[in-house]
C-alpha cells in the first residue's frame, strides 16, 4: 500500500560505514497503551558524510538518536558502530540534543570541556583545547561569559562547540536550531555548512524542515509518520562548499518539491 | 532573591528608616508617660546598658555564637548526608523521609529537658538543640534541589558516557547548591533561638542564661541588650551564608536578572 523504496541504498565510494541500524524498532508500554514509535527502520551512515533525516514532528526522530546515542534500547533490530554491533553505545558518539542544555553554573568554556572532562581528560589541557576552538565557533571573547549572558545563537554554538570537542566518530544533532529566529537560523547553518568543510566529521542530523535538510546534507532520508519508518532515501546533488545561495537553483527546487511528495504520501499511507 | 540585582544598598534603605522611626517612637513614648526602667526601658537606656555591661555581654555572646555555629555547621553537614541519602535511594526515601518530615512536629522545647538529663550542662545539649531547629530546611530543600536537576542534562551527560558519580558532581549538586543555601538562611535565621532554647533550658553561661538572670532581677534594660545582641548574631550568619550565596553562586543574578 505504502511506496517503498528504501532498500536502494546509495553507498559512497570506498567509505566504510560509521553507523548501520538494521530492522530497529521501538514500542513504549505508557499508560495509554502501547505506542508503536519505530518500525523496521534500517539506515547506514558512511564515513565523513552529513545524513539528514526529516519527518514529521512525533514520527519517532528524536526516539531514534536517543536508541542511537544509547540512552535507550530498541525493542528489536541491531545497532552497528564502525561495523560492529554496538549494545552499549554510551559515550561513543557526540549527542546534541533539542534545548542546548548549558549548565547554567558553567562558563561558556567549561561547558564546552564537559564531554573531556568526563573522558577524563585533564582540565587544563581540556581548557587549552577549547580555547584553540572558541574563534572558530564565533566565541572568542566569550570564553568566561556565562550561558544566561549570550544570545541564542551563541548558546547553540557554545553547545555545538560541546559537542565537537570530544572527537567521537559519529555526531548526532538533534533540531539543534529548531529554537531560532529565522535569521539567525540562517546564518547558523551557513556557519555550519563551513564548520563541516573544515572538519569533515561524519553528522546524523534531524529536522523536520526539508529546506534545512537539503542544504546542509549530503543525503536526505524521510521518515514517516508513527510508527517511524525510512521511506525514501534522496542524496543531494548539490556541489560544495555550499551557501545559502544554492535554495534558488533548480536542483534545490526540484528536490525539496520531491521530499516534500515523499513526506505528504507518508502521511497519506499512514492516515 | 529579594535583592534588587543592582540596587542591594537602596535595597537596606526602607527597612533601616522603619526601624529608626520605631526606635524614635519608643524613646518618645517611654519618656513621655515615664515608664519605669524595669516595665520597658527606653532604647538609650538599652543602649547605656550595653555599653555598661560590655564585657559581660561579650563574654556571653561569644559561648552563644559558640553553640550556634557548631549547631549550624553540624546541621548542613548532617542535613545534605540524610537528603543525599534520600535522593539516591527509594527506600531511604521511603522510611526516612516522612520521619525527617514528623520530627518536625515534636516540641524541641519539650525535648530540651531531656538533652540535658543525658548529656549534662555543658555544650553538647545545646549544639543539639540548634541541630534540630536547622536540620529541616536545610535537609528538606536540599532534597528538592537535587530532585529538580533537569532531566535531559542528566541524559546529556550519562550520552558523554558518565557514570552516576560523574552525573551527581556535574549536574545534580550543582543544581541543588542554590536549594541548599536557601535552607541555609532559614536555618541560619533560627538557629540563634535554637541555641538560647537549649540555654534557657539550663545552663551557665550565653545569651539565653543572662536574659533569664536579668529577668528574674527585673534588669529589663539588660534582658532587651541581650535581645538585640542575639538579634545581630542571627543577622550576621544570615548575611554570611548570603555572602556565600555571592560568592558560590555568581551565575545565579545573571539568570535571575534574564528572567524578569
Amino acid at each position: 500500500m505504502q511506496p517503498r523504496d528504501t532498500q536502494r541504498e546509495t553507498r559512497p565510494e570506498g567509505r566504510a560505514p560509521r553507523l548501520a541500524l538494521r530492522g530497529v524498532s521501538k514500542v513504549f508500554d505508557g499508560p495509554r497503551g502501547r505506542v508503536e514509535a519505530l518500525r523496521g527502520v534500517d539506515l547506514t551512515v558512511y564515513e565523513g558524510e552529513f545524513v539528514a533525516i526529516v519527518g514529521p514532528s512525533g514520527c519517532g526522530k528524536s526516539t531514534l538518536l536517543n536508541i542511537v546515542s544509547g540512552l535507550d534500547q530498541p525493542s528489536a533490530g541491531l545497532i552497528l558502530l564502525d561495523d560492529a554491533p554496538a549494545t552499549s553505545r554510551l559515550g561513543r558518539t557526540a549527542f546534541m540534543p533539542q534545548r542546548d542544555l548549558l549548565l547554567p553554573w558553567r562558563t561558556v568554556l567549561d561547558n564546552a570541556i564537559l564531554g573531556l572532562e568526563i573522558a577524563g581528560v585533564p582540565r587544563r589541557e581540556a581548557r587549552a583545547r577549547a580555547r584553540a576552538l572558541l574563534p572558530r565557533f564565533g566565541l572568542a571573547d566569550f570564553a568566561d561569559a556565562y550561558p544566561a549572558m549570550l544570545s541564542g545563537g551563541m548558546r547553540q554554538r557554545a553547545a555545538l562547540l560541546r559537542t565537537v570537542l570530544p572527537n567521537k566518530s559519529l555526531l548526532l544533532l538533534d533540531e539543534p536550531f529548531g529554537a531560532l529566529d529565522a535569521l539567525t537560523r540562517a546564518a547558523m547553518q551557513e556557519w555550519l555548512l563551513g564548520l563541516w568543510e573544515d572538519l569533515r566529521r561524519t553528522i546524523l542530523f534531524v529536522t523536520h524542515d526539508i529546506e534545512e535538510a537539503v542544504l546542509l546534507a549530503d543525503r536526505v532520508l524521510v521518515m514517516s509518520p508513527r510508527p517511524g519508518r525510512i521511506v525514501r532515501d534522496a542524496p543531494v546533488p548539490l556541489p560544495r562548499p555550499r551557501d545559502y545561495t544554492v535554495v534558488t537553483t533548480p536542483e534545490f527546487v526540484v528536490l525539496r518539491a520531491e521530499l516534500l511528495a515523499a513526506l505528504r504520501a507518508g502521511e497519506g499511507g499512514a492516515g | 532573591m529579594s535583592a534588587h540585582p543592582q540596587g542591594w544598598r537602596r535595597g537596606w534603605l526602607p527597612p533601616a528608616a522603619l526601624l529608626l522611626a520605631g526606635v524614635a517612637l519608643w524613646e518618645a513614648l517611654v519618656q513621655i508617660t515615664q515608664t519605669p526602667r524595669w516595665f520597658l526601658p527606653a532604647p538609650s537606656a538599652v543602649a547605656a546598658a550595653l555599653g555598661e555591661n560590655w564585657r559581660l555581654l561579650a563574654r556571653h555572646t561569644l559561648v552563644t555564637a559558640e553553640e550556634t555555629l557548631l549547631g549550624f555547621a553540624l546541621a548542613c553537614l548532617l542535613g545534605v548526608a540524610v537528603a543525599t541519602a534520600i535522593a539516591f535511594s527509594r527506600l531511604v526515601e521511603r522510611t526516612i523521609y516522612p520521619l525527617v518530615v514528623a520530627s518536625q512536629a515534636v516540641p524541641i522545647i519539650a525535648v530540651a529537658p531531656l538533652l540535658l538529663v543525658w548529656f549534662g550542662y555543658d555544650l553538647t545539649p545545646k549544639v543539639i538543640v540548634v541541630v534540630l531547629f536547622c536540620f529541616f530546611p536545610i535537609t528538606v530543600n536540599t532534597v528538592d534541589g537535587l530532585r529538580a536537576a533537569d532531566r535531559a542534562a542528566v541524559d546529556l551527560l550519562r550520552s558523554m558516557g558518565a557514570g552516576p558519580g560523574q552525573v551527581w558532581r556535574l549536574v545534580r549538586l550543582p543544581s541543588a547548591l542554590p536549594y541548599l543555601i536557601s535552607g541555609a538562611r532559614v536555618a541560619a535565621a533560627v538557629s540563634v533561638v535554637g541555641a538560647l532554647v537549649g540555654e534557657w533550658v539550663g545552663s551557665a553561661a550565653g545569651l539565653g542564661y543572662f536574659m533569664i538572670r536579668s529577668a528574674s532581677q527585673f534588669l529589663t534594660d539588660r534582658v532587651f541588650a541581650a535581645v538585640v545582641l542575639s538579634a545581630l548574631l542571627g543577622l550576621v550568619l544570615f548575611g554570611a551564608v548570603s555572602l556565600l550565596e555571592r560568592l558560590l553562586l555568581p551565575w545565579q543574578r545573571l539568570e535571575r536578572r534574564e528572567r524578569t
